[in-house]
């Protein structure tokens, strides 16, 4: 199931990974994720798109050593973190840090935002505290905010700023990885492309991994190297981004993309968009077969008895989907460039699908 | 002020005309002004684009057309006419009759605006009840056929639950009907879909467009996504810090935007069809409404900003029909020739 073998690169090895909720006795029993399997590499941008309920914030929790994971595992550079004593784990889950969406509930409003970034080493009781001050004004000038912020409270300066104060303290404690859970879905669009500048840059001069968790196809497309697209707990398709986003061979990828609005009009009109019906079904009683039956403008017999096997169809790009064969023959007919993530290529399938 | 009264002028086709709006409002430290100058019309079927980022006064503008503002903390000037009765200068008893029956109005949180204690069947039955002369039965018939018609699969069931038992993309298509059931002239909707998830959100915009399409409702669309701004709306007009910035139909403003801050709202947005690199961004924020620069509001933060920008800065339109008119609030809109998406 493993998407590739744990390798001496990675920084994240996900195999098989199981997170429950509720009680099975008492058929209250949620499979938020539910059999995931996917590798980052050191360095690697990796994006996860789903919507609400798809599980892709337990993905990230359990990523970084906040929940447990009820089947399967996650290797942390090789080694397994659920292993260790709560100390341990503690001591351990330094280099793997989140951010996540609510900067306004990531602060306590009594504490100066300078006392809100030293905290992390003030408990993990590293340096002095004139080290530590020291250290967050470095970290507060690494995200762009001015010296004078450090002595504000959490209402007074914006969200925007909150935003990068928060990415300062997870930078406070040099980490490995970073789980950002949709970092940017709550600022305005100006902002938002600032964030993601900052991210990106962040990016090279700590050499930071990243798992960039949004329901934005447009962010996650911008940012990452590769993309997971998960529905309903499991991974339906993984691949290049640009690839996974130009040429999807999940009906849900592709709903997905084509409901997302369109700014150039000339690409809108070129564009068949696909509605998908319904909303994602109820998590305690999921469908049957594959877990997109219910929505899936594709749908035939096999799919609501069998769930599909997820196999790779492309150098790459793993699809679980029983007709993704079919849908990768319509999109070779159609003249559409499969192969890569290329720029180049992504220029030719684009004016291919103008045409 | 001569030239503002100018643009103004719209054809008698016009459904909303608003003319040189101002709004102040009063919080403990006195009172502010928060539009300033607002001037913009919707034809009859029209869709209306509002965008600009939070702060920018598209909300206000909003809740200045229906009055649902607090009387005694806030001041309107200019005009607002609807149907050529100006709204400003209504009673309350005379808004009461045109609210929810000839303009309506939906918020983007559909939980704050629907009342957590009656069933939606009874709050969508209770705006009918008020503008019409229907009994209980009636009412009851045509708030479940008003739930039919927003695509809820049993009606009759849903109109006993209350909101609480209703998911997020539920309780909007609950919204969409109560909004929709006077058939109302004009519909105000403040970012409808910026609460749901995009798969929802295509449903919900299609089936609004679809509804307004069939009971001849315009709508004025308040949403920061010029995604679907571009995909749904007719004409478009950009706010920035309590005025109207620029205007204009969709398909020309997005492709050859004349005012530096739409340019930079289109091109923030991250681009599949763009190489991966930098985005270009807009610097620093909405000015606070106690210290809005003196000439051009977006001056701080613009990248062409020069010497006359400090002066303030007059809407220039142009146009031959009221169709295919542009407005900018930008002197050097000439010169700059700013470059838009698309073709």
């Amino acid at each position: 199931m493993s998407l590739s073998a744990p390798s001496e690169q990675s920084a994240l090895d996900v195999d098989d990974l199981h997170v429950t909720f509720g009680n099975p006795r008492r058929g209250s029993l949620i499979r938020a994720v539910d059999g995931v399997s996917f590798s980052v590499r050191r360095g690697e941008i990796f994006g996860v798109i789903g919507e609400s309920g798809s599980g892709k914030s337990t993905l990230g929790r359990c990523l970084v050593g906040l929940l447990s994971p009820s089947g399967g595992g996650v290797l942390h550079d090789g080694i397994d973190p659920f292993r260790f004593s709560r100390p341990e784990l503690n001591r351990h889950r330094r280099k793997y840090q989140i951010v996540s969406q609510d900067p306004n509930a990531a602060f306590d409003p009594r504490m100066t935002i300078l006392q809100s970034i030293c905290e992390p080493l003030n408990i993990a009781g590293e340096g002095t505290r004139a080290e530590r001050r020291e250290k967050a004004f470095a970290m507060l000038d690494r995200v762009s905010l001015a010296a004078e912020m450090a002595n504000r409270y959490p209402h007074e300066i914006s969200g925007g700023q909150k935003q990068r104060a928060n990415i300062a303290r997870a930078l406070m404690l040099d980490p490995n990885v970073i789980v950002c859970d949709e970092v940017v879905a709550a600022l305005d669009v100006s902002i938002q492309a600032d964030m993601l500048n900052l991210f990106a840059r962040l990016q090279e001069q700590f050499g930071l991994t990243y798992v960039f968790i949004s329901h934005d196809l447009r962010v996650v497309s911008h940012i990452s190297d590769r993309v997971a697209v998960m529905y309903f707990g499991k991974i339906v398709e993984v691949g290049p981004a640009h690839a996974v986003i130009e040429t999807p061979l999940h009906p849900y990828t592709e709903a997905l993309r084509s409901a997302e609005p369109e700014i150039d009009p000339t690409a809108a009109d070129a564009r068949q968009r696909i509605i998908l019906q319904g909303e994602i079904p109820s998590a305690i009683a999921p469908p049957s077969g594959c877990r997109f039956h219910t929505r899936c403008p594709r749908v035939r017999d096999i799919c609501r008895t069998q769930e599909p096997r997820q196999r790779e169809l492309l150098p790459g790009r793993h699809v679980a989907c029983h007709f993704a064969e079919e849908m990768l023959g319509e999109k070779e007919r159609n003249g559409l460039g499969l192969a890569g993530g290329n720029g180049a290529d992504h220029a030719a399938s684009a004016t291919n699908a103008m045409t | 002020m001569q030239q503002l009264a100018e643009t103004t002028m719209a054809g008698p086709d016009t459904l909303l005309d608003i003319q040189n709006l101002t709004l102040s409002l009063r919080d403990q430290s006195g009172w502010v002004e928060v539009l300033n100058n607002v001037s913009l019309s919707v034809k009859p079927k029209e869709i209306l684009g509002v965008v600009g980022e939070s702060g920018c006064g598209k909300s206000m503008t909003a809740l200045s057309i229906l009055r649902l503002l607090p009387p005694r903390d806030s001041r309107l000037g200019g005009k607002i006419l609807f149907g050529g009765q100006n709204l400003v200068a209504c009673s309350e008893s005379q808004m009461n009759r045109i609210r929810g029956r000839h303009i309506s109005m939906i918020f983007q949180e559909p939980m704050s605006a629907l009342d957590p204690v009656f069933t939606v069947g009874y709050q969508i039955e209770e705006t009918l009840q008020r503008h019409f002369k229907l009994d209980r039965r009636e009412a009851a018939e045509r708030a479940i056929a008003a739930l039919d018609s927003v695509g809820i699969a049993s009606p009759r069931h849903v109109a006993t639950l209350y909101p609480m038992n209703l998911s997020g993309g539920m309780r909007q298509r609950v919204m969409i009907a109560m909004a929709l059931v006077c058939e109302p002239r004009l519909l105000i909707a403040d970012e409808p879909t910026t609460a749901l998830d995009v798969t929802i959100q295509a449903q919900i915009m299609d089936l609004l467009l679809g509804l307004a399409d069939r009971t001849g409702t315009a709508i004025m669309f308040i949403t920061h996504n010029l995604g679907l701004v571009a995909q749904s709306c007719h004409r478009m007009v950009t706010m920035y810090a309590g005025q109207v910035v620029e205007g204009g139909p969709v398909r020309d403003v997005i492709a050859g935007p004349r005012h530096p801050y739409t340019a930079g709202l289109l091109h923030s947005i991250p681009d599949s069809n763009r190489a991966r690199g930098t985005l270009p961004s807009i610097a620093g924020r909405v000015p606070s409404l106690r210290h809005m620069p003196k000439g051009c509001r977006f001056g701080p933060r613009c990248s062409y900003s020069m010497q006359p920008c400090e002066l303030p800065q007059n809407i220039e339109n142009e146009g031959i029909d009221d169709l295919d008119r542009r407005e900018v609030r930008c002197n050097r809109w000439e010169e700059l020739a700013l470059r838009g998406v698309g073709a």
